[in-house]
C-alpha cells in the first residue's frame, strides 16, 4: 500500500507563508502615505506633471507655435497669463506643451539607459571572468566622461533633435546603472536561497532570470526614479545650449536661450520656464528618495 | 599599498585607451566624413552638385581619406606628443586654443569648489549637531532645492538679481588672472557662486551625513564621558573624522562641476573651455570637440586615480576590499 506523500510546500510558498503577512498594493500604498509625507508631496508634483503633459492641448490658451508681432515680450496680462516670448508666443501654452517634452524624455531615457544597464550588470555577472572585466573597463571609460560631457558628445554626433537627446541621455545613464545592478546582483549571487536552487539543480539561466533579476527589480524601479529628474534638468541643459531639442520646440530649457540677454525688459521669460524645471524635478527627487528609502534603504546616501 | 597602488595604475592604461577609441568612435566615425560636412552640411553625397575633386582635395588636407583605423592610431600617437590635431574652423593647431582656456575654466571651477565648500561645511556641521529642528529642516531644504535647480538658471536669477538691485552686472569682457585681478574677480566670482551652489547643496548634505555617523561613534560617547568642552568634540574629533569622506567625495564630483562649466561659461560669457566646446560643435569642428573632450575626460580619470589612492593612503579599510 502506497501512502501519497504529504503535499509539500513549494520554495516560493515556504518563502512567503507566516514569514511575513502579505500586504496588498493598497495596504503598502496606505503605508507609504503615512510614514513618506514628503514622498507623497513628490508624487502629486510627478502625477501633475503627467497631468499636464496628457492635457496641455486642452488646457492652453493659444496656439504655441503662433508668432504674434505685437505680442513680442509682452508682460503677463490677462490675456497672455504668463506674458509673450521674443517672438510674441504665449508663454503660459509654451510651458505646457514644454510639459510634454520634459516627460517623454525623463520617461523615455532613464527607462532605456536603466533597462540596458540592468541587462548588461546582470549578464556580465552571469558570464563573470574575461567578459565582466572587459565590460567593467567599458563602464569605467564611460564614467570618466563627467555628467554631460559624454551627452554633449553624442549629440555633437548626433545633432540636435529630441529623440537625439533620448538616445544621448539613454547612453549617459548606462554606465552608473550598470554599475549599482551589477554590484546588486554579485550580492544577491551570494545567497542562499541561490546555493539551495543550485543544490536543486536549476540552471544558471533559469537562476538568473527567476531569482537574480526579481530581486534586482526595486532597485530598477529606484535608479530609474531619480535618473529621471536627472534627464529632465539634462535635457533642459542641453536645450539651453543649442544642441538638444530644436529652438522652435518648446522645451523648458530652450525657452531659456536667450533669456539671460532679455532678463531686463523681460524677467518672466527668464523665471517661469526654471520655476518649472525646478519643481518638476524637486518633485521626482522627492518621490525617488522615498522609494528609496521604502524599496532598498542600503542605498541611502549613494546617490 | 604597492600592490594596490600598481593595481589601480595599472588599470588606468586601458581605460585611457577606451576613452579615446570612445570619442573617436562617437565623434569621428559615428558623424560620417568630416570633408563632407564641412564642404555640404547635412547634403548627403549624391546630392551634391560641387566639384568631386574638391571633396577629395579637403579629404587629401584632412588626412579622412586613409583608413580608419590608421586615423585612429595616428590621432592618439599624435596626442601623446601633444599634437591634437589642426582645427577645422581656425586652421591652427586645436592645442593652442585649448592652452588658452584651459586655465580659465580651472580657476572658473576651483573657484566654485572652494566658495562652495566654506559655505557648505558649515551648513552640514550645523544640520548634523541640531538634527531635526528649524536650523536642520532650512538646510535640508536648501540642499534639495540645489540638486533640484539647474545651474544655467541660478546664472540667469544672478544675472536678473544684479541687474535689478545693482543695476550692475559682470564685465563682459575678460581680463586676465595676472594683468588685472580685481577685474577677474569680478567676473569669475558670480560665475563660480552660480557655478558652485548644487556642488555646495551636495557636499552639505555629504556632511550632514558622514557628521551624524561619526556623532554616533564610541569614541565621542568617550570624549563626552571624559568631559571634554562640545565646542572640543565637535572639532577636533567628530568634524575631523567625518571631513575624510567629505573631501573625497567632494573630488568626485568635481568632474560634474567641469561638465557645468559649460552653460556657466555661455551665460557670463567666460573665454573658457565649455564656450570653445559648443562654439565648435555649432562649427563642426571636430578635430577641436575631440580634443576638448579627450582632455576632459582624462584629466577627471587622472584625478579620480590619485583620489582613489588618497583614500585609500588616508582610509587602510579600503586596500583589502
Amino acid at each position: 500500500m502506497s501512502q501519497q506523500p504529504a503535499e509539500v510546500p513549494s520554495l516560493p510558498q515556504l518563502a512567503t507563508s507566516g514569514l511575513r503577512p502579505k500586504r496588498t498594493f493598497w495596504q503598502n500604498f496606505g503605508q507609504f502615505v503615512r510614514h513618506k509625507p514628503l514622498g507623497v508631496f513628490g508624487g502629486i508634483i510627478a502625477s501633475l506633471l503627467i497631468f499636464v503633459a496628457i492635457f496641455a492641448g486642452v488646457l492652453s490658451t493659444h496656439d504655441y507655435t503662433f508668432p504674434n508681432s505685437s505680442k513680442i515680450l509682452v508682460s503677463p496680462n490677462s490675456e497672455m497669463w504668463l506674458g509673450g516670448d521674443a517672438l510674441g508666443r504665449d508663454m503660459y501654452s509654451r510651458l505646457l506643451h514644454g510639459a510634454r517634452i520634459s516627460l517623454y524624455v525623463g520617461i523615455l531615457s532613464s527607462f532605456i539607459g536603466t533597462t540596458i544597464g540592468m541587462v548588461v550588470g546582470v549578464a556580465s555577472v552571469h558570464y563573470g571572468g574575461v567578459a565582466d572585466l572587459v565590460v567593467q573597463r567599458f563602464v569605467d571609460a564611460m564614467i570618466a566622461f563627467p555628467g554631460l560631457i559624454l551627452a554633449i558628445a553624442i549629440m555633437a554626433a548626433l545633432g540636435a533633435s529630441i529623440n537625439n537627446v533620448v538616445i544621448a541621455l539613454s547612453i549617459a545613464y548606462i554606465p552608473s546603472a550598470t554599475r549599482i545592478l551589477r554590484s546588486q546582483s554579485l550580492a544577491i549571487r551570494e545567497m542562499d536561497y541561490i546555493l539551495a536552487s543550485r543544490a536543486l539543480g536549476v540552471g544558471d539561466w533559469r537562476i538568473m532570470i527567476r531569482h537574480i533579476v526579481p530581486n534586482c527589480f526595486s532597485l530598477y524601479i529606484v535608479i530609474v526614479t531619480l535618473h529621471l529628474g536627472g534627464a529632465i534638468i539634462a535635457e533642459a541643459g542641453l536645450s539651453f545650449l543649442g544642441i538638444g531639442a530644436p529652438p522652435q520646440e518648446p522645451s523648458w530649457g530652450a525657452m531659456l536661450t536667450g533669456a539671460a540677454q532679455n532678463v531686463r525688459i523681460a524677467p518672466w521669460q527668464a523665471v517661469f520656464p526654471g520655476l518649472c524645471i525646478a519643481m518638476v524635478v524637486f518633485g521626482w527627487n522627492l518621490l525617488g528618495d522615498a522609494m528609496r528609502d521604502v524599496l532598498d534603504p542600503r542605498l541611502r546616501g549613494t546617490t | 599599498m604597492q600592490a594596490y597602488i600598481a593595481k589601480r595604475l595599472l588599470l588606468f592604461i586601458p581605460t585611457v585607451f577606451l576613452v579615446t577609441a570612445i570619442v573617436f568612435i562617437l565623434l569621428r566615425v559615428v558623424p560620417g566624413d568630416p570633408a563632407l560636412l564641412l564642404l555640404a552640411g547635412d547634403v548627403a553625397e549624391e546630392d551634391l552638385n560641387f566639384q568631386r575633386d574638391k571633396l577629395e582635395a579637403l579629404r587629401k588636407e584632412l588626412g579622412t581619406d586613409r583608413n580608419i583605423i590608421v586615423q585612429y592610431f595616428d590621432w592618439v600617437l599624435g596626442m601623446l606628443r601633444g599634437d591634437f590635431g589642426q582645427s577645422f574652423f581656425y586652421q591652427t593647431p586645436a592645442v593652442d586654443d585649448i592652452k588658452k582656456k584651459f586655465p580659465v575654466t580651472l580657476e572658473l571651477a576651483i573657484m566654485a569648489v572652494l566658495l562652495a565648500s566654506c559655505v557648505a561645511v558649515p551648513l552640514g556641521v550645523i544640520s548634523a549637531i541640531k538634527q531635526d529642528t528649524k536650523a536642520d529642516y532650512a538646510t535640508r531644504l536648501i540642499t534639495l532645492m540645489g540638486i533640484a535647480l539647474p545651474n544655467f538658471w541660478i546664472g540667469i536669477m544672478v544675472i536678473l538679481f544684479l541687474a535689478i538691485l545693482f543695476d550692475w552686472i559682470p564685465p563682459l569682457l575678460y581680463s586676465d588672472l595676472w594683468n588685472d585681478p580685481w577685474k577677474n574677480a569680478q567676473q569669475l566670482f558670480f560665475p563660480a557662486m552660480a557655478l558652485g551652489f548644487s556642488n555646495m547643496a551636495f557636499i552639505a548634505r555629504i556632511t550632514r551625513s558622514a557628521m551624524l555617523e561619526v556623532l554616533r561613534e564610541d569614541y565621542i560617547r568617550t570624549a563626552r564621558a571624559k568631559g571634554l568642552g562640545e565646542r572640543v568634540i565637535m572639532s577636533r574629533h567628530a568634524l575631523r573624522n567625518a571631513l575624510l569622506p567629505v573631501v573625497t567625495v567632494a573630488g568626485y564630483e568635481f568632474g560634474s562641476l567641469i561638465s557645468g562649466t559649460v552653460a556657466i561659461e555661455v551665460i557670463f560669457t567666460v573665454p573658457g573651455m565649455g564656450r570653445l566646446l559648443i562654439s565648435s560643435i555649432l562649427w563642426r569642428d571636430s578635430t577641436m570637440i575631440q580634443a576638448i573632450i579627450v582632455i576632459i575626460a582624462v584629466l577627471i580619470l587622472t584625478l579620480n586615480v590619485f583620489l582613489d589612492l588618497l583614500y585609500a593612503w588616508l582610509n587602510p579599510r579600503i586596500r583589502y576590499t
